[in-house]
């Protein structure tokens, strides 16, 4: 845990390069420009100029073939795209920040309490015995058994996970940690196994779904993770004063008059929730946990109050431009959304961290 | 006054007449669409056959032996025979990776996709869209092929030209069978379908390779396995092929793998590898399962039982005219 060291160090000195309102106005900012390209561009080329003649069809109820099309591609298709992309970004980003806050380690993230390899496995067993074993269950949910399996796949071993741990009447960051890893590993194999055992149509399902995208956005969907992107709104502000306390130690913490359990706790089941959701509507999509936050402290230093809405605010523009990107340059092919994002995120972040060092500042 | 009126209900009778006669002519029009009942079991109604996407190399297999390629604007990324397919027209990716919008972007009218399409939500919107969304069968079967045949001809309303392929299918179907009666001993044979590191992965039950196997009237040894698997040099050994089939891929090096299947040990011990029994084939042509399924299958009977006789039913020219 020495890499944990520099963040609460920086805490102390409070080095930053940019004041925190400025961050987070720049990032709504660029949230916005991205929500706009987002509706704007699309392999269609029908652009939002389109959007008055589909108002007034559906306002005076007569559809011409023309703008049937468009009502479709604007309202249907690019709408929830838009709207998924931003919920995937956010809850994964912040997601990410509190993992980092909660091990106080830069390099955590929600793989780590096992929701992202609990959603996995329990995807790849959907696709894998989709037509067999699982056939009554999976053909009685239609398309949305993936997304369903995956989400309970998540949640469900991250409770377990907790209860273990938890048993002792505290949640031992560290033994968490561990456990982590060895549920991250015991998931891994199983996954490994079915995959192992499913035809190669099946493999190229499963490969495709462990790099993400969002193109099987629909208002259904947007519906389904409603609930989550509300529950991540509500709980952060609580979380904000537990996580700066965290910061310094967890004994720290505690003398602050933190509850540091409960707080623990909440931390672990909002991350599930969000992350599980993000996961169940597009697939794994990594990087971004990781690198958002990251950033977010780069610049603007490790106060929670501007790492959590700075995180959720650059999350979902970093999803945006990249899936801007993952259905534009193959047109009207589409390219895997994690592929993307990692290709044009990980020189940028490349980049910053050498530049500024993660440990000196 | 009563011619006149007699004119009048000449006329009248006439008018109607011609309204009628147009009426009879607007429907006829009207009736150049096509009802079909797809894959899936949908009812679906084709009015306009003039911008086709064609999701699946065996459909654009077909569709270029129908002699309507012009009439295709786009195509997938399985679309590897023929070769210009890919090339001339657009290309909407992995038919299992479909983009909605993408799809929509490229302004067919009538989509063609095999029942393989997905992801399952993709093809879920876009079969409740305007254009017409024909799902192809997709079965490993002489009955299959021709099933395949009839239903995108039907729907791209193209009947004569789709009878025409499926004679020429069911007549190479016809010399294949000939072919495999005079078979006396059925050769077991071993599908590989790629060797990667000193392992070989095999084509197991339910696979478009045991089903070509089964046709060209060989044993499949590894029927025990289900779908393409690897397998260790221990496991090869125990089957014992007398020949091996591995693929050429379309890009040619066909050398690396050949070679690396020849220096495996499991193989050598094989009674295929003591007697140098390796037929290396052409993967697509192999197994695409389109038109040219019986011809591809007959020239794997030819190369499995050289004592037969008989010249190579034609592996380059295909169904294309």
């Amino acid at each position: 845990m020495t890499a944990a060291v520099p963040i609460a160090a920086r805490a102390r000195e409070g080095g930053r390069l940019a004041s925190p309102h400025a961050l987070v106005a720049v990032s709504a900012l660029a949230l916005l420009v991205a929500a706009f390209l987002s509706v704007s561009i699309g392999p269609t080329g029908i652009t939002l100029a389109s959007l008055p003649r589909v108002l007034a069809a559906i306002a005076s109820g007569q559809h011409d073939a023309a703008t049937a099309r468009e009502q479709l591609v604007l309202l249907d298709i690019r709408l929830p795209r838009l709207l998924l992309g931003a919920f995937v970004g956010a809850a994964l980003a912040v997601s990410g920040a509190m993992m980092q806050g909660m091990f106080r380690n830069p390099l955590a993230d929600p793989a780590l309490i096992g929701v992202s390899s609990g959603a996995a496995l329990a995807a790849v067993a959907t696709i894998a015995l989709g037509n067999g074993l699982a056939g009554p269950v999976t053909k009685a949910f239609g398309v949305y058994a993936l997304p369903f399996a995956a989400f309970l796949g998540g949640v469900s071993t991250t409770l377990v996970l907790v209860l273990m741990v938890g048993r002792s009447g505290q949640l031992s960051v560290s033994t968490l940690l561990l456990a982590g890893v060895a549920v991250g590993a015991l998931s891994g194999a199983l996954t490994g196994l079915i995959s192992y055992a499913s035809d190669d149509r099946e493999l190229r399902d499963l490969t495709l779904w462990m790099l993400g995208s969002l193109s099987g956005a629909s208002w259904p969907k947007v519906l389904a993770v409603l609930p989550f992107a509300l529950l991540i709104a509500l709980a952060l502000p609580g979380l904000v004063r537990a996580l700066n306390g965290l910061l310094l130690g967890e004994a720290e913490a505690f003398h602050l008059g933190i509850d540091v359990d409960r707080a623990k706790r909440i931390i672990v089941l909002v991350t599930a929730a969000a992350v599980g959701a993000a996961v169940a509507v597009a697939g794994v999509v990594g990087f971004v946990g990781i690198v958002i936050p990251h950033l977010i402290r780069l610049v603007a230093g490790p106060d929670h109050r501007v790492v959590l809405p700075g995180s959720a605010l650059l999350g979902a523009t970093l999803v945006l431009l990249a899936d801007l990107l993952a259905r534009m340059l193959l047109r009207p092919a589409e390219l895997p959304l994690g592929v993307v994002m990692a290709l044009i995120g990980a020189p940028v972040f490349l980049h910053m961290v050498v530049k500024r060092g993660v440990g000196g500042g | 006054m009563r011619i006149e009126r007699l004119f009048r209900g000449v006329a009248a009778a006439f008018l109607c007449l011609l309204a009628a006669a147009s009426q009879i002519i607007i429907s006829a029009a009207a009736a150049a669409d096509v009802t079909l009942t797809d894959a899936g079991g949908r009812t679906v109604q084709i009015s306009d056959a003039s911008r086709i996407l064609s999701v699946g190399g065996d459909i654009t297999e077909i569709i270029y032996a129908l002699g309507a390629d012009a009439r295709l604007v786009g195509v997938d990324s399985t679309s590897q025979f023929p070769a210009k397919a890919l090339k001339d027209k657009a290309n909407v990716g992995y038919m299992r990776a479909l983009s909605i919008e993408g799809v929509i972007s490229v302004g067919a009218t009538l989509i063609l996709a095999s029942e393989r399409a997905g992801p399952p939500e993709v093809v879920k919107t876009l079969k409740t869209t305007s254009v017409p969304y024909v799902e192809i069968p997709d079965q490993y079967s002489p009955q299959g092929i021709a099933a395949k045949v009839r239903l995108v001809a039907r729907a791209i309303g193209a009947e004569a030209e789709g009878e025409q392929v499926v004679r020429q299918v069911e007549a190479d179907f016809k010399a294949l069978a000939d072919g495999v009666k005079r078979i006396k001993q059925p050769a077991k044979v071993l599908f590989v379908l790629a060797a990667q590191n000193g392992r070989a992965t095999v084509g197991g039950q339910g696979t478009s390779a045991h089903a070509i196997l089964e046709l060209a009237g060989a044993t499949n040894t590894a029927a025990a396995v289900a779908g393409f698997k690897p397998l260790t040099d221990e496991a090869i050994i125990e089957l014992a092929p007398e020949v091996i089939i591995t693929m050429r891929r379309s890009s040619g090096n066909d050398g690396h793998d050949t070679n690396q299947l020849l220096t495996m040990k499991g193989v050598q011990s094989t009674p295929a590898g003591a007697a140098n029994r390796l037929v290396v084939m052409d993967g697509l042509y192999l197994l695409s399962f389109g038109p040219r399924a019986p011809r591809a299958a007959l020239d794997l009977m030819r190369q499995i039982y050289p004592e037969l006789g008989g010249e190579p039913a034609g592996s380059h020219t295909g169904a294309t005219k």
